[in-house]
């Protein structure tokens, strides 16, 4: 059965891809600045591209799952979304947020904290925001016929993401306090609540394409959103090693850091062994590929590159190098963002009747992305690698290190040269399908 | 076999009893670990606006400060150590982009006093007990 309300879900997946691009924008104005070109300089500094190209990722990550709540939760809760105007409502005051954000970005108006950038009246607004969505989504929930744990779990990451952004909010006039907040949001966020709502979409996702029975994928998915909690919570030690706060975070932090990537590995098994088991032969393939790709990209970026520089004693020459940015690219785009375009990519064709799945665009811009990111990853790493090398080992100064590594910049802005191409065939398809339609949904059904 | 209500169990007693533990040991570290670790008794009103001001032109947007921020401008936990006053308050109070390592720096032409409260920010910074951290470059040839 398929629901009307669901394509509002199309607004969202259009503003994720909007911004995506944006970001890539962003991203290469940082990549030519490293290299040694910062022409932009003065309209675009290197500390306003930089917010710009992270808070442009939170928000298209966001945009995608609350995308993705709207798609998902009439179906499981088999309602009606209870409010299309204020879902219509809500999609207009995030899309106005995060550009005035972004615009005042350009005019020194932000915090400067990284990832939590956008100033603190935007905040509120981004509170009121978010509460109206979660309304939406919890109201239409338990109005619905049924609450499956998928619905559950995917709506409990939700609510908590939300409730964590406060602590973010709060002032504190010593820095390592201020810093150990921000990553009780930015961690417990990528490494706790986030890995629900990720949770939530992919056994949605499992169940829809492989046709394995729904109870077996939830019990799994409750021990993989289990083990994410038990590794992800202490696991927040890891950031507290070198900032201010006591030794016993190294142990702590170094042994759940440790079992982060089990979790990982975990969905990764978990979506591999359903697809084998699966006997349903879901014409949709390519939300296969992106389904699978981000179980086991998410092992790779966030569990391996991960514990490669969480050890404490690793961590203390790596800390605040270009080593976390190699590992930051995969992470976040092997868990989340492939997650969104999985999302996207299975439900554009229901929602619009158009089924674009079998074009080689779609194949491209799978390929293309995964290949450049995984090029842009290991340039990331050869120059954090050489940077720790030289800077931390050897002592040079910052800048003589930096020059020395200027090359691998030119590495990386190839790789993203690819990743763009592919993001460019991802987000021509996503237009092309057109706007959605009652019919399609109706035809689905 | 592991049944569906045993797995939830485990999600959410794991959950919970984790959760606990990370607020118990998240109070220690603010109530005691972190005053003692950075001396929090050292915060003048100068360092605050220093603090201040380090925010409010995202600072960290460039540079990294305990180790945190961005990859493309010097560390500066030690930074009146390893440059002195002196180069700092240049650095800060230039009217035209600083350019001298390469790479060009907002020109934020800080008054004199905020010049001050953001040495005093770094100063304080840069006497904390970080456990070690930024390491002596070990290969370095004296």
């Amino acid at each position: 059965m398929k629901y009307k309300s669901q394509k509002v879900a199309y607004m969202f997946f259009a503003l994720s891809m909007v911004l995506l691009v944006l970001q890539i924008v962003y991203g290469f104005i940082m990549g030519f600045a490293h290299a040694g070109f910062d022409g932009l300089h003065e309209f675009i500094p290197f500390n306003t591209a930089t917010a710009t190209h992270k808070n442009l990722l939170v928000v298209w990550l966001l945009s995608g799952f609350m995308g993705a709540a709207y798609y998902i939760i009439p179906e499981e809760s088999q309602n009606e979304l209870v409010s299309v105007k204020l879902a219509l409502l809500q999609f207009w005051s995030l899309a106005i947020v995060a550009v005035v954000a972004v615009i005042g970005f350009h005019f020194n108006w932000w915090e400067g904290r990284k990832f939590l950038e956008i100033p603190r009246p935007l905040d509120y607004l981004v509170v009121v925001n978010v509460l109206l969505f979660l309304g939406i989504i919890l109201v239409t929930l338990f109005k619905g016929k049924q609450r499956t744990t998928t619905a559950l779990v995917l709506a409990m990451g939700l609510f908590f993401a939300a409730l964590l952004y406060l602590p973010g909010m709060i002032d504190f006039n010593n820095q390592s306090v201020d810093s150990f907040f921000r990553w009780w949001v930015v961690h417990l966020w990528v490494e706790g609540v986030w890995e629900l709502i990720m949770g939530g979409i992919l056994a949605y996702l499992l169940i829809k394409l492989t046709g394995v029975d729904r109870e077996l994928i939830e019990k799994w998915l409750y021990v993989i959103v289990g083990l994410t909690f038990l590794s992800g919570i202490l696991g927040t030690g890891h950031h507290y090693y070198y900032m201010g706060a006591p030794e016993y975070w190294l142990m702590i932090g170094g042994i759940f850091s440790a079992l982060e990537p089990l979790a990982f590995l975990g969905m990764a098994l978990f979506a591999l062994a359903m697809y084998r088991k699966g006997e349903k032969n879901h014409p949709n393939k390519i939300a296969l590929y992106w389904t699978l790709g981000t179980a086991i990209m998410s092992f790779a970026g966030a569990g391996l590159l991960g514990i490669a520089h969480t050890i404490p004693s690793v961590n203390l020459y790596t800390h605040g190098t270009l080593v976390t940015a190699m590992h930051g690219h995969l992470a976040f785009w092997g868990a989340y963002g492939m997650m969104v375009l999985a999302i996207i990519v299975y439900a554009m064709p229901n929602l619009t009747g158009r089924k674009l799945y079998d074009r080689p665009g779609a194949h491209y811009a799978f390929w293309l992305s995964n290949i450049g990111m995984i090029g842009m990853t290991t340039a990331f790493a050869a120059a954090g690698v050489a940077q720790v090398y030289l800077e931390r080992k050897v002592g040079m100064s910052f800048m003589d290190a930096q020059k020395a590594i200027e090359v691998h910049f030119w590495v990386l802005i190839g790789a993203a040269i690819l990743f763009t191409i592919g993001i460019l065939f991802f987000v021509s398809n996503f237009f092309k399908h057109g706007m959605p339609t009652d019919e399609a949904l109706e035809a689905n059904s | 076999m592991l049944s569906k209500n045993q797995a939830r169990l485990f999600f959410l007693g794991g959950t919970v009893l984790f959760f606990l533990i990370f607020l118990f040991l998240s109070a220690n570290t603010l109530s005691s670990g972190i005053p003692e670790k950075t001396h929090s008794e050292n915060i003048t009103e100068e360092v605050t606006n220093g603090k201040q001001l380090f925010d409010e032109n995202n600072c960290m947007g460039c540079h990294t400060i305990l180790g945190e921020g961005a990859y493309y401008a010097p560390e500066l936990t030690k930074v009146i150590d390893r440059r002195g006053e002196g180069f700092v308050k240049a650095v800060l109070t230039s009217k035209t982009p600083w350019t001298l390592s390469g790479r060009k720096m907002v020109a934020y032409g800080f008054s004199d006093k905020e010049a001050n409260d953001l040495i005093a920010f770094f100063k304080w910074i840069g006497k904390m007990d970080l456990n070690g951290f930024p390491p002596k470059p070990d290969l370095k040839k004296e």
